[in-house]
């Protein structure tokens, strides 16, 4: 395999801009790659920050420190940050800097969109974040900006739905780039069912985007006529219907939530082989699974407005629907669970994030299944119970899952191992404190608190002022993991190519740090270097 | 360089992003063409409890089942940029499916200049929707008031003898609406 390492390209690569050009002018993949999960970690903190200032006004009932309509918009920008600024952009820093590697491919298929992709978003944020200044406030009415009452705000709403236009026109090509770059630039050898499970995962992801976003795009872009151009898509006095919103905005949101989960199970699947120093059980399974949990995900999403009312039999198809995901999702947990079965395990930083998610994913996809229940749903609706659910699946979920696969291959992109004893520290810190977090919030839903309220009734004060402590120790954890990634940069122990004993794969053929440019010259590619074999077949 | 890369089952480029791209552009298309859907899906199953549309009275059959009593609740709302008052003038009334029946909304314009308003009818519950049928309704056209005029606007409905059996209470609600644009029509021709 050392074929597949490089020297030197500086004879064919040699003009490089310095400094800020570089950056702004980088068609290289682990470049852009490393400049989307920088600008995921700003986001991160930033939509952190908003939920900090949600919790400190909640940690005691009554309004203390900001006014309803500004903890609205907390709520909203908040969600809209996290989702479209820091957990989306940082599962497309991963496939920029890691899908070609994994391939034995030189770069994405398309640099120079690839870097268009990454530069459209500091403006789509900046005109986002910016109506926080404007008159009429950023957009309060909740990330889902459903009519009558996201129209009955002000003019700022223009530049929220340009700035959701941009993501979604960054998010596209960027599925079109990885679509196009699984598809052309694999290495020879390299055959479909033996690309690495993250590359599978991503695969599937990007046709999901490709197929969803642009009908987000049409949902807002109706807001906007309606709001400033006199049509009537969701204005009942127009002979309109603002329930058709709420349709249409879950037929993109549904399969939305799986776009940011499906990567995340991607990054487990590398993780958790390579720490018990196993191939990953039932590969095939695994990739059917994910195509199958994909497909039924255009098919569940009236299962967010059981109380907004529909017809009997839909409400039942909606549940049952939603149950039936369930079972790929089961078999990717058994899976994950057989692969650790009677390994050479051991416990590294990566690995404890991934077991962390693999326990608390669960949790959350258990409530789930809870509020799937249509019954049971008409209880939970829009209460406490529902942030609980979607913050297990979303922050212990898929943000712990980009957290194990940063501490993954943090060594392979700088060169350095990170400070081991550090990122143990920011892990339990995480775990214990995201669990203070977000556990009590199961109890305040059952008993009745609503979200997306400031104030609430005394009887809920002692489990929220628990969560409020719980969301602040979780936030200052997070500049702890800031100083983790940035000290690894600056130095440290030295990584090997391989880096992980266990590790198997073609990233880790080649040198760490990884040179600008690698496999330039394919590698030869057959079962013996890649990391998946299907053990049953 | 990567040409010993490019093997047959691989197509070009171009006409890939050319697709992908094209799946898009359909995608964007298909969150427009839920709009029609919707309104159809509606329309079929009487989901967001919409009336069927104006219904001639000659084509009606003249059974009336007489041995069977439904009751009809009225209701009404205001949007609050309408400066009318506008309530029924009967609250319930009990009906046999298959009759003709004729009740009347009380609509006060309060305000000191003409106002052009549109009334948007809805009919709970909704498998009753479909078979809730009227042959003459004020909500089919704009209605205009004068300054401080009231009138009596008049409903002529016939609940369907189809009606399915479990259902035995059906309330029809209208919510009115300032139409912005007729009025401001008016006031400038003032």
């Amino acid at each position: 395999m050392s074929n597949a390492t490089t020297a030197n390209h500086d004879d064919h690569h040699d003009h490089h801009p310095t400094g800020l050009a570089r950056w702004l002018f980088t068609t290289n993949h682990k470049e852009i790659g490393t400049l989307y999960l920088v600008f995921s970690l700003i986001m991160f903190l930033v939509g952190g920050a908003m939920a900090l200032v949600i919790r400190a006004e909640l940690f005691a009932p009554g309004l203390q420190l900001v006014n309803p309509e500004f903890f609205n918009q907390m709520t909203t920008m908040h969600a809209l940050v996290m989702i479209f600024g820091a957990v989306m952009p940082a599962f497309v820093g991963l496939a920029n800097w890691m899908i070609p590697m994994m391939i034995g491919g030189p770069d994405m298929a398309l640099p120079r969109m690839n870097n268009w992709s990454f530069w459209i978003l500091p403006f789509a944020f900046t005109i986002l974040l910016s109506t926080l200044f404007m008159p009429s406030g950023a957009p309060a009415s909740g990330w889902t900006l459903y009519p009558p009452l996201s129209l009955q705000g002000g003019n700022s709403l223009a530049f929220v739905i340009l700035s959701i236009h941009l993501m979604g026109i960054s998010s596209i090509m960027g599925a079109i780039n990885v679509i196009a770059t699984i598809l052309n630039m694999r290495a020879p050898g390299m055959t479909l069912l033996r690309m690495p499970l993250f590359v599978w995962t991503w695969l599937i992801t990007a046709f999901l985007l490709i197929a969803v976003m642009p009908v987000l795009a049409g949902a807002v872009t109706m807001l906007l006529t309606d709001r400033f151009f006199g049509t009537s898509f969701f204005d009942a006095a127009g002979g309109g219907d603002p329930v058709l919103y709420q349709h249409i905005f879950w037929f993109f949101g549904h399969p939305e939530v799986y776009i940011l989960i499906l990567p995340a199970f991607g990054i487990i699947s590398e993780i958790i082989p390579t720490f018990s120093r196993k191939r990953l059980f039932g590969y095939t399974a695994m990739v059917y699974a994910t195509a199958t949990i994909a497909f039924l995900s255009f098919t569940v999403w009236a299962h967010h407005m059981f109380t907004v009312g529909m017809p009997l039999g839909a409400q039942l198809f909606f549940m049952y629907a939603t149950m039936v995901i369930a079972v790929p999702t089961g078999v990717k947990i058994f899976n994950w669970i057989s692969t650790m079965w009677r390994g050479s395990m051991t416990f590294e930083t990566p690995m404890l994030f991934a077991l962390g998610f693999l326990v608390m994913f669960t949790i959350g996809g258990l409530s789930g299944l809870m509020l799937a229940i249509v019954p049971a749903d008409y209880q939970y609706h829009d209460s406490y119970f529902v942030v609980a659910h979607f913050h297990y699946v979303l922050v212990t979920g898929a943000v712990f899952a980009i957290m194990a696969g940063v501490y993954y291959w943090l060594p392979k992109w700088t060169g350095h191992m990170y400070d081991e004893k550090l990122g143990k520290i920011h892990f339990w810190w995480s775990t214990i404190s995201v669990n203070v977090l977000f556990f009590p919030q199961h109890y305040l839903g059952l008993a009745g608190m609503p979200r997306r309220i400031p104030d609430y009734a005394i009887q809920f004060t002692e489990f929220n002022m628990i969560s409020s402590i719980g969301g602040f120790a979780f936030g200052f954890a997070q500049l702890l993991f800031a100083y983790i990634v940035w000290k690894c940069v600056r130095g440290g122990a030295p990584a090997t190519a391989q880096v992980w004993e266990g590790a198997r794969g073609l990233e880790w053929t080649v040198p760490s740090p990884a040179p600008l440019h690698t496999f330039d010259t394919p590698p030869k590619v057959d079962d013996s270097v890649t990391a998946h074999k299907d053990e049953l077949s | 360089m990567n040409d010993t890369a490019q093997d047959k089952r691989k197509q070009p480029l171009g006409m890939l992003v050319g697709k992908l791209t094209g799946m898009a552009v359909l995608m964007f298309g298909f969150g427009y063409l839920l709009v029609p859907l919707y309104d159809k899906f509606c329309e079929v199953t009487g989901l967001g409890g919409r009336t069927g549309d104006a219904v001639v009275e000659q084509t009606l059959s003249g059974d009336v089942d007489y041995s069977r009593t439904v009751l009809v609740h009225f209701d009404a709302n205001v949007n609050s940029s309408l400066p009318w008052e506008f309530r029924p003038t009967e609250v319930m009334m009990e009906v046999h499916p298959g009759k003709l029946y004729e009740t009347t909304y009380f609509a006060h314009n309060r305000s000191d200049r003409p106002v052009v308003a549109q009334a948007v009818p809805s009919v709970a519950p909704g498998q009753a929707s479909l078979y809730f049928n009227k042959t003459e309704c004020f909500c089919f056209t704009e209605q205009m008031l004068r300054a401080g005029e009231t009138q009596d606007m008049p409903v002529r409905f016939i609940v369907d003898p189809n009606l399915p059996d479990r259902v035995d209470m059906v309330t029809l609600s209208y919510i009115i609406y300032q139409n912005e644009e007729a009025t401001a029509v008016l006031a400038a021709a003032d």
